[in-house]
């Protein structure tokens, strides 16, 4: 088994405001998605949620507020799994509900130091 | 004559494990097997004395008094007590005369509270905590730790030697750790308590007496920890919360051949609504905190199962905390039981989905649950599966269910 990890990646600022009960049934496809992993033994760290703000550091201390930069996706979180090979991880990765809102998980084997 | 025949085994139950504790306590662990001799010594005497000349007015008081001035005798008479046991003795008492052995309620409480953490001490192996807390905590015989374990006196014997040699080279002192290590101690204490309380609650021995004496000392130990401010933390009341639920299902759950009655098939008449209440009060007791333990989220799952009534908000809860549950800490039998409340809460077809996917071919549960989902989906399937969990199956009750599942849908 390798290690592999997911960021999860979607247009944040373009997402509508969602009501609480949509709230809810989103946690919830989460919830069962990663529930799901970690029934099979699969999931190493859940990993967490980036917050909005941020800042981009950049060659001459120059700063922009802001994840985002050019492009208008970010990276709103990760989570790492063990999975026998990338097609299996990539598999895995096809349960996720980031796609009901037009987002993306890029997945990514580990290459341990 | 009749009269001290039945109470003897009694008191030894409760009184042995105090006396030990505190007889323990003075000479340190590293001499332990002498203060429970001292302890054996004094219920022997008690069953011939008691026979020949009947009860004493206060049997408990007659046994204190009889183990005090056995240690006393054997301090005196020992020399090992000026050479290893005096530097041992806290307060640095000097005459044996002025010795006193302290069996108030207070001191033998805070003794076995002491003697729990040197049992679970890190330094020896799970089982061999387990074994010598049911020996010198509980006060069990090693005959019935080793029908508890499903093994024989000879392992448990020797289980038990090399556990107290263990902590004799590693010096553990009869102490409560420092405040800086408490919590890491008790993580290791209450893990003892909880696989003791499984123990007797899974264990497929026969003697359906001995196991719920197994349970009942698991929660009296944690009781213990709760009657303590030192360890009186939200995980030890998560851990007796979920205790409480488990037992309230005791006399429901076992037929009397000690086998297991499933869950839907229990009588909930007989289900102790008193336990269920205590485990309402610990639960909450056990939300003060923010750390969220495997106790807290098994004692939340036994609560939803408290309540007979199949309700989508039921089954929904269950889910959400095997689905945490399973983050914290992966098992087969908790990703199953997942699957299961997966497929009262999200529908039969996701489940099967899911269940495949966790791919525990030799687990006969596995083949039940699978069997069971496939039930009025694709009946084939569901036959295929319920033969190879009735093949699997070790457990005579077990069978009997698959056979009449087999059969029922063959006959569908």
């Amino acid at each position: 088994m390798k290690e592999f990890l997911f960021v999860f990646r979607n247009d944040y600022r373009a997402m509508h405001k969602s009501s609480p009960e949509e709230m809810q049934a989103e946690t919830k496809r989460w919830m069962d998605w990663i529930g799901g992993i970690a029934a099979q033994n699969k999931l190493v760290d859940r990993g967490n949620r980036l917050a909005d703000d941020g800042n981009t550091v950049k060659p001459g201390n120059v700063i922009t507020d802001g994840p985002y930069m050019e492009i208008k996706e970010s990276i709103g979180g990760y989570t790492l799994v063990r999975a026998e090979s990338l097609e299996d991880a990539t598999e895995m990765a096809k349960g996720c509900p980031i796609f009901q809102n037009g987002g993306s998980v890029e997945v990514r084997a580990i290459n341990p130091l | 004559m009749k009269q001290s025949e039945e109470l003897i085994p009694h008191l030894f139950r409760t009184e042995y494990r105090k006396l030990t504790a505190v007889l323990t306590k003075i000479f340190g662990l590293e001499h332990i097997e002498i203060a429970e001799d001292i302890s054996s010594d004094t219920f022997l005497m008690a069953s011939e004395t008691w026979g020949i000349k009947g009860l004493p007015e206060n049997p408990v008081a007659w046994l204190y008094t009889v183990a005090k001035n056995k240690a006393k005798d054997y301090l005196k008479r020992n020399t090992l007590f000026d050479q290893k046991i005096i530097p041992h003795i806290q307060n640095n008492i000097s005459e044996i005369q002025e010795f006193e052995i302290d069996l108030s309620d207070q001191n033998i409480t805070d003794c076995q509270l002491q003697m729990m953490f040197a049992v679970c001490h890190p330094s020896i192996s799970t089982e061999a905590q387990i074994s010598l807390s049911l020996r010198v905590l509980c006060g069990f015989g090693i005959d019935e730790i080793a029908n508890a374990f499903l093994t024989n006196k000879e392992v448990i014997n020797k289980r038990l030697f090399r556990a107290k040699e263990k902590l004799r080279t590693e010096q553990v002192k009869i102490e409560l750790p420092n405040p800086s290590e408490i919590e890491n101690r008790l993580e290791i204490v209450l893990r003892t308590l909880y696989l003791l309380f499984n123990e007797g609650y899974y264990s497929s021995g026969k003697d359906v007496t001995l196991r719920k004496d197994v349970c009942l000392e698991a929660m009296r130990l944690t009781n213990l920890l709760l009657e303590n401010k030192a360890t009186n933390k939200p995980i030890v009341n998560a851990l007796i919360s979920l205790m409480c639920f488990h037992s309230s299902r005791f006399e429901a759950r076992i037929n009397p051949n000690g086998e297991t009655i499933l869950y839907q098939d229990q009588n909930e008449d007989l289900w102790n609504e008193e336990l269920i209440i205590q485990g309402e009060y610990f639960l909450n007791q056990a939300y003060v905190g923010d750390k969220l333990s495997k106790y807290h989220l098994e004692a939340g799952i036994a609560y939803w199962h408290t309540l007979k009534q199949d309700t989508k908000e039921k089954w929904e809860n269950i889910l959400q905390l095997y689905n945490k549950l399973l983050q914290l800490e992966y098992s087969p039998i908790a990703a199953l039981n997942r699957t299961y409340a997966l497929s009262k809460a999200n529908g039969k077809n996701e489940a099967i989905i899911e269940a495949e996917k966790l791919n525990l071919v030799s687990n006969h549960l596995y083949h039940a649950l699978l069997g069971n989902l496939y039930t009025g989906i694709e009946n084939s399937k569901a036959i295929f599966h319920f033969q190879a969990a009735l093949k699997l199956t070790k457990s005579k009750a077990d069978k009997l269910v698959m056979a009449k599942n087999i059969h029922d849908l063959e006959s569908a």
